[in-house]
C-alpha cells in the first residue's frame, strides 16, 4: 500500500471499501498496531498504535478467528466475557458467569438465547454476532469490523448493518468497517474511503460516483441504488 | 502428578494447534539427556536447559514469521535427534539408565526427580490458574487477544518454556518418546465432551489421571512396560470419550437439541453452511 493518509473522527461511521487484495485488512491491522508502517505513523486516540495500551476503548471483530475449528470448548457467554478483560486477574478462573454487561451485550447482538451454547456449534452468522457482542461488552469508544458479513446472505446482512448503524447512532460508537459490500456503506456510513493499494476516494458516501468505483475495481461500474431488498422483475 | 501437570497445559497447546511441539521438545530433551550422560551433569537438568532454550527459539522463529510453525518444529526435532544419535553412538552405546529416560521408569524414580516434578506441578497449576484469562484469550485468537490488552508474546513464550519443563519432567514417567501423548491425548478426549472452558480443563486432567492409574494397574498385572500401557490407556480413553459423545449426541438429537461440536444447520441469515466457516462469498 502506498501513500495512504486519512483520519477517522469521533462519531464517524467509516466504511472502507475495496476489492480483495486492495489492502483493506492491512489498513485495519496497521490501525490496531498489529502491523507497523514502513513509513509514516499510525495513531489511535492520539497515541502511536504500536505503543497503545488503553485497549478497553477499542472493540475488534475480525473476519476469522484462530480457535474455531479446534473444538474450542468455550460457550458463547465465555467468549463474550473475554471482552471484559482489563489486565492480569489471578482470580479470573473462579469468576461466576451471568454478568450484567454480558447479558446486555448478548441482547444487543440478538443472541441471548445462545448464551450457554458452545461457540463451535453456532452458524457463521451467529458466531459473528457473538464476536460483535464480545467487542461491545466493554462499551468501547471505537469499533473495528473486518468484513463482518462475508458468508451471510442478504437478509442477514441487512440486519447486521442495522445493528452496526444503531451502535454508531444510538450508542455513540465510532465505527471503522471494512467491507466489499457497497450497500452497507450507503446504509449508515458517514465517511467512506475507497482503497485499492492507495486511497481512491475519501468523503461522504453520497458523493461516490460510478467513476470512483470504476477506478476502485478496475473495470467499468454502473451504480444502481436500492433502498431495500426487493425482487427484480 | 504428571497426569495433572501435562493435560492442564496441554489444553492450550492443542487449541493453538501446537500439538507437535510436545514431540519436538521431547526430542530436544532426549538430546539434553544424551549430553548430560556424556558430560556427567545431571541429565534431567541439562534436558531442562535444552528444552527451555529451544522452546524460546521455536517461539521466536514462529512469531517473527520467518518460518511456518511446523517447519520450525521440524528443524529443532531432527537436529536434536541427530545430535542425540551421534552422542549416543560415540559413547558406550545404550545402557539401562538411558533406556529409562527413553521409555520411562515410573516404578523406580529417585527423590530428586520427584521433587522436580512436584515443584513443576505447583508452578504449572499456579500459572494456568493465574493466567487463565491470558491463556484462553491467546488460544482463541492471537490478534483479538492483543487488541484486548493481553501481552500475547509473553504469554506464548511462557507457555512454550513451561511446555519444555513439563516435557522434561514427564520424561521419567512415560519416557521421552511418549511424553506428547499425555500432553495431547487426554485433552482431545476432553474436547470431545466438554462444554465450557473450565469443564474442558478439569476433564482433561481427569482423563490424564484416569489413564495413568488404569495404565499403571494394567502394567502391573499384565507385566507390561508402564509407559506403553499408560499411553495406550489414553488412546482407549479417547475412544471411550468418542463413544460417550456419540451416545450423548444421539440422546440430544432425540430431544431436539443440536449436537455439540457438530455444525448447526444453516439458518436465515447464513448463505454458507457453517461446516466451512472459512469460505466467504466473494463479490469483490
Amino acid at each position: 500500500m502506498e501513500d495512504v493518509s486519512f483520519q477517522v473522527r469521533q462519531g464517524d461511521f467509516a466504511a472502507i471499501l475495496g476489492p480483495n487484495g486492495s489492502g483493506k485488512t492491512t489498513l485495519l491491522r496497521l490501525a490496531l498496531g498489529l502491523l507497523k508502517p514502513t513509513r509514516g505513523s499510525v495513531e489511535l486516540f492520539g497515541e502511536s498504535s504500536a505503543r497503545f495500551r488503553d485497549w478497553s476503548r477499542v472493540g475488534y471483530v475480525p473476519q476469522r478467528v484462530d480457535g474455531i475449528g479446534t473444538r474450542f470448548p468455550a460457550t458463547v457467554e465465555e467468549i463474550v466475557e473475554q471482552g471484559l478483560y482489563r489486565g492480569f486477574d489471578p482470580l479470573a478462573i473462579f469468576r461466576k458467569h451471568g454478568r450484567k454487561e454480558v447479558l446486555e451485550a448478548l441482547d444487543v447482538a440478538g443472541i441471548s438465547h445462545l448464551r450457554k451454547r458452545p461457540i463451535e456449534s453456532l452458524s457463521v452468522g451467529q458466531r459473528q454476532r457473538a464476536l460483535i457482542a464480545r467487542a461491545i461488552v466493554g462499551q468501547p469508544d471505537l469499533l473495528f469490523l473486518d468484513e463482518p458479513v462475508s458468508g451471510v446472505d442478504a437478509v442477514g446482512r441487512d440486519r447486521f448493518h442495522e445493528l452496526i448503524s444503531s451502535l454508531n447512532r444510538e450508542h455513540g460508537m465510532t465505527v471503522f468497517l471494512i467491507s466489499h459490500d457497497i450497500g452497507a456503506v450507503m446504509q449508515g456510513a458517514t465517511v467512506c474511503a475507497c482503497i485499492n493499494r492507495t486511497v481512491v476516494f475519501h468523503g461522504p458516501p453520497h458523493r461516490i460516483t460510478g467513476e470512483h468505483l470504476s477506478e476502485l475495481y478496475g473495470f467499468p461500474v454502473d451504480v444502481l441504488l436500492h433502498d431495500s431488498i426487493h425482487e427484480h422483475r | 502428578m504428571v497426569a495433572i501437570l501435562a493435560p492442564s497445559f496441554g489444553l492450550f497447546i492443542v487449541l493453538r494447534r501446537l500439538s507437535l511441539i510436545a514431540d519436538t521438545l521431547s526430542h530436544v530433551a532426549l538430546m539434553g539427556v544424551a549430553i548430560g550422560f556424556v558430560t556427567s551433569i545431571y541429565p534431567t537438568f541439562v534436558a531442562l536447559i535444552a528444552t527451555t532454550l529451544s522452546a524460546a527459539g521455536i517461539e521466536q522463529l514462529r512469531s517473527r514469521g520467518r518460518l511456518p510453525g511446523d517447519a520450525a518444529l521440524a528443524i529443532f526435532l531432527y537436529s536434536s535427534l541427530a545430535i542425540a544419535v551421534i552422542i549416543i553412538s560415540k559413547s558406550s552405546g545404550f545402557n539401562a539408565d538411558l533406556f529409562g529416560y527413553l521409555f520411562g521408569t515410573v516404578l523406580s524414580i529417585n527423590d530428586r526427580d520427584l521433587w522436580l516434578i512436584g515443584i513443576l506441578l505447583v508452578v504449572v497449576i499456579l500459572f494456568v490458574a493465574s493466567f487463565y484469562g491470558e491463556l484462553t484469550q491467546s488460544a482463541f485468537d492471537q490478534d483479538l487477544a492483543h487488541v484486548s490488552g493481553v501481552r500475547v508474546t509473553a504469554t506464548n513464550l511462557a507457555l512454550a518454556i513451561l511446555t519444555g519443563a513439563t516435557v522434561t519432567a514427564s520424561m521419567r514417567v512415560v519416557g521421552v518418546l511418549m511424553v506428547g501423548a499425555l500432553i495431547v491425548i487426554p485433552v482431545l478426549a476432553a474436547l470431545r465432551l466438554a462444554t465450557g472452558f473450565r469443564t474442558a480443563l478439569l476433564l482433561a486432567i481427569g482423563f490424564g489421571l484416569l489413564s495413568v492409574w488404569v495404565g499403571l494397574a494394567v502394567a502391573f498385572y499384565a507385566d507390561l512396560a508402564a509407559g506403553g500401557a499408560i499411553v495406550l490407556t489414553t488412546v482407549f480413553m479417547l475412544a471411550l470419550a468418542e463413544v460417550i459423545g456419540r451416545i450423548r449426541d444421539y440422546i440430544g438429537s432425540r430431544r431436539g437439541k443440536p449436537a455439540a461440536g457438530w455444525p448447526a444447520l444453516p439458518e436465515a441469515g447464513d448463505s454458507v453452511p457453517s461446516a466451512h466457516p472459512e469460505t466467504g462469498t466473494d463479490q469483490g
